[in-house]
């Protein structure tokens, strides 16, 4: 059967408007970073498939955890752009309440787990996620995304193996853009394959076209099966591209080609998608141009919502941690009344 | 004075740093550097050098010293790092670059069991010349894990040289000192003054403008009295001794004299130095950017209290970042940092 062609109408809309929404909001970013509103970010721009496919699969109360590039995972897991947007502007508003902003957006209610900024990081807390629902006998699925440089980590080979021998329900979905920052992949992953490494550890390890959300779709659709069937992990490694620099201010033309971006460019996965849909009659421009709308309407309306939202008050720096000098026998800030 | 002076080299803290190694990897074939992206484009001939350190400090090495000896390495902090550990220990003298101090978590063991205690465990017969370099301080909207100014942790470990630039003299004079030593020495150079030159334009000393050309060692070991003054001592290290010298300026119209100890080295603590001062003045307010409990700043508050209690006219004051992890939202942020009016007004307090 092609591609995509079992997958229904209502997903394939679903979809579309996840990676249009998820495309929208990181151009927004760039705006509100550009005027000076938060202080740079990394965008997943290009990156959209990935966990658009895999989320596709997902409820609710299964686990996603990304890494330091994760708004698209967060909004593919259905959290709140408005509440999202207020966190990058440091908002109280926000999903942590200002606390803790671009690299660590965490909805728990929407199983969002957290995003993280130490790179690796967040893998064995997935393998840990899915460990707990072994042991509460639930059939929940855990989900982690992280980088092809992430995988030059020790975390990800224990977890791995954790995951292996008590074959747990984890996804290990790595996110190959090629670049580490300014570190190319076939420098630095020795033996050229990540998707290879899972063997090692006896279980699944599939290479997907992470451009193609179709594929995407497809390959995690048979790992969560498995997760759920209590069967094991599986591990994904998507062939995706970032279109912009690793970070803010990056150019990403110091460390690959103009080419290079435009081979990328030219499949999209966005404009795959449209492609798909209007071929295959599963709707037709206008419905594809309401979908485009309402979703810049809603990043825009994001955007106004961070706006008005207000900072935290000043006892937000103390408050969720155990703490003795909050009160101030050191000249801090009550003393100072800053 | 300085500006006008001839042949007067204003380089910025990144550019001092940048020659402090070109000079020692000039000096001794055996120096050589690995971290993520220190040069960047790794492997690619037309994109040599892309990123030169996630900071900078490298850039241009790797045209003078090849990729041999300018090394790229995945982000396996624990392999690369342990590796400098066992080079280190076999006739290399490496620099090893963890680009956040808040990252040393992921090859804490590497520093904490191995290159702090091969040296004494090995009844001496080894050496570890190892040196790390880390960036450090909040400030940059960076939140939890990319804030951090953690050199407390690592001043706990005995075998661990912990020192602390100010600005470029002494971020050259340190960074060499740190790698013709023969014990591992972590470098922590903080955030907010790697982009900075100088801070004192009238000095010619390690608080001006001037950063000489030829190779200079700063001993760790040694901390500096930055500003000289006769009633009230503050303490700063790295980043904070410029929030100390700006509080000294203030406290100056205001009709007091402030004097200002610039730790520069953590472990060993220059001891003589810091009572001096405080035995002179009498009293002391301690800044840093580190968690408050068993810190830097603690760690000075006892050795004052142990060591000067007869000559305190006032207990030792700290001021510090609170007990809480670096918080995202600006406000917050700059409510969390010490900056010169929490110091102006803590030494206010012990001057009263
Ligand atoms: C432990 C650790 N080391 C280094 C960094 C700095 N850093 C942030 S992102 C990044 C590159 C990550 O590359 P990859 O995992 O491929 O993800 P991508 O940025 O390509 O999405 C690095 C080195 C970090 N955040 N954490």
């Amino acid at each position: 059967m092609a591609k995509g062609i079992g997958i229904d109408r209502r997903t394939l809309l679903w979809m579309y408007e996840t990676m249009v929404t998820i495309r929208r909001f990181e151009e927004q970013c760039k705006r509100e970073a550009d005027a000076g509103k938060l202080s740079g970010m990394h965008s997943s721009v290009g990156q959209e498939a990935v966990p658009t496919g895999i989320c596709a699969h997902l409820r609710t109360d299964d686990y996603v955890l990304g890494n330091h590039r994760s708004h698209h995972h967060c909004i593919a897991k259905g959290v709140d752009i408005n509440e999202m947007m207020a966190e990058l502007l440091g908002k109280v508003t926000g999903t942590n309440r200002g606390k803790g902003g671009t690299m660590h957006i965490a909805d728990i209610g929407k199983g969002m787990l957290g995003a993280n900024g130490v790179v690796g990081s967040n893998i064995p807390v997935t393998t840990g996620a899915a460990l707990s629902a072994k042991l509460k006998g639930e059939d929940t699925v855990s989900v982690v995304f992280f980088g092809d440089g992430a995988s030059g980590q020790g975390a990800l080979h224990e977890s791995m193996n954790l995951a292996g021998i008590w074959k747990l329900g984890v996804i290990f979905v790595c996110e190959n853009n090629r670049y580490a920052e300014a570190t190319p992949f076939e420098y630095s992953v020795a033996g050229g394959s990540i998707a290879a490494r899972a063997a090692g550890y006896g279980f699944p390890g599939v290479r997907a076209d992470g451009q193609d959300v179709l594929e995407m779709y497809e390959v995690a659709g048979e790992a969560v099966r498995r997760a759920r069937a209590g069967e094991g992990p599986t591990l994904i490694e998507a062939q995706t591209y970032r279109y912009l620099g690793h970070f803010g201010a990056d150019n990403p033309l110091l460390y690959r080609s103009e080419e290079e971006e435009a081979r990328y460019r030219a499949k999209d996965c966005i404009a795959g998608l449209s492609a798909h849909i209007l071929e295959e009659g599963v709707a037709g421009e206008a419905e594809l141009s309401a979908i485009d709308e309402r979703a810049l309407a809603a990043v825009t309306a994001a955007s106004r919502f961070a706006d008005e939202s207000a900072f935290p008050e000043d006892r937000e720096l103390f408050a969720d941690v155990y703490n003795d000098y909050a009160s101030g026998r050191f000249t801090r800030h009550a003393e100072s009344g800053a | 004075m300085s500006e006008t002076r001839e042949n007067l080299r204003a380089l910025t803290f990144t550019q001092a740093v940048n020659e402090a190694l070109r000079q020692e990897m000039e000096r001794d074939g055996t120096v050589f550097i690995m971290g993520e992206d220190v040069a960047g484009g790794a492997g690619r001939a037309d994109f040599e050098d892309a990123w030169g350190g996630p900071f900078r400090l490298t850039k241009g090495l790797i045209g003078e010293f090849g990729p041999d000896r300018v090394r790229d390495t995945p982000i396996s902090e624990a392999g690369f790092i342990g590796a400098g550990v066992g080079a280190a220990a076999t006739g290399m003298r490496p620099i090893v670059d963890l680009m956040f101090v808040g990252f040393f978590g992921v090859c804490g063991d590497q520093i904490m069991n191995n290159a702090a205690k091969m040296h004494y465990m090995f009844g001496g017969k080894v050496g570890v010349p190892l040196t790390i370099m880390t960036s450090i301080g909040a400030g940059t909207n960076s939140a939890a894990q990319h804030s951090e100014t953690l050199y407390s942790i690592f001043a706990h470990f005995p075998g661990l040289k912990c020192v602390c630039p100010s600005g470029p003299y002494s971020a050259k004079g340190l960074h060499i000192a740190a790698i013709r030593d023969d014990d591992p020495v972590i470098v922590f150079n903080h955030a907010l003054l790697m982009g900075r030159r100088g801070a004192n334009v009238e000095r010619d000393d390690v608080y001006g403008l001037h950063v000489p050309e030829d190779p200079y060692v700063l001993p760790i070991g040694k901390s500096l009295v930055a500003r000289e003054g006769a009633d009230v001592t503050l303490i700063g290290t790295g980043y904070t001794t410029l929030v100390c010298c700006e509080a000294a300026a203030q406290l100056a119209e205001q009709g007091y004299s402030a004097e200002v100890v610039d730790l520069l080295s953590i472990s060993p603590l220059d001891e003589e130095t810091i009572l001096e001062s405080v035995m002179k003045t009498r009293k002391v307010v301690i800044v840093d950017e580190d968690y408050p409990r068993c810190s830097v700043a603690s760690d000075l508050s006892a050795l004052v209290a142990e060591e000067a209690f007869d000559y305190l006219d006032a207990p030792p004051k700290r001021v510090t970042a609170p007990h809480t992890p670096v918080p995202y939202s600006q406000p917050l942020e700059a409510l969390y940092l010490p900056n010169r009016e929490r110091v102006v007004s803590a030494a206010l307090s012990v001057l009263a």
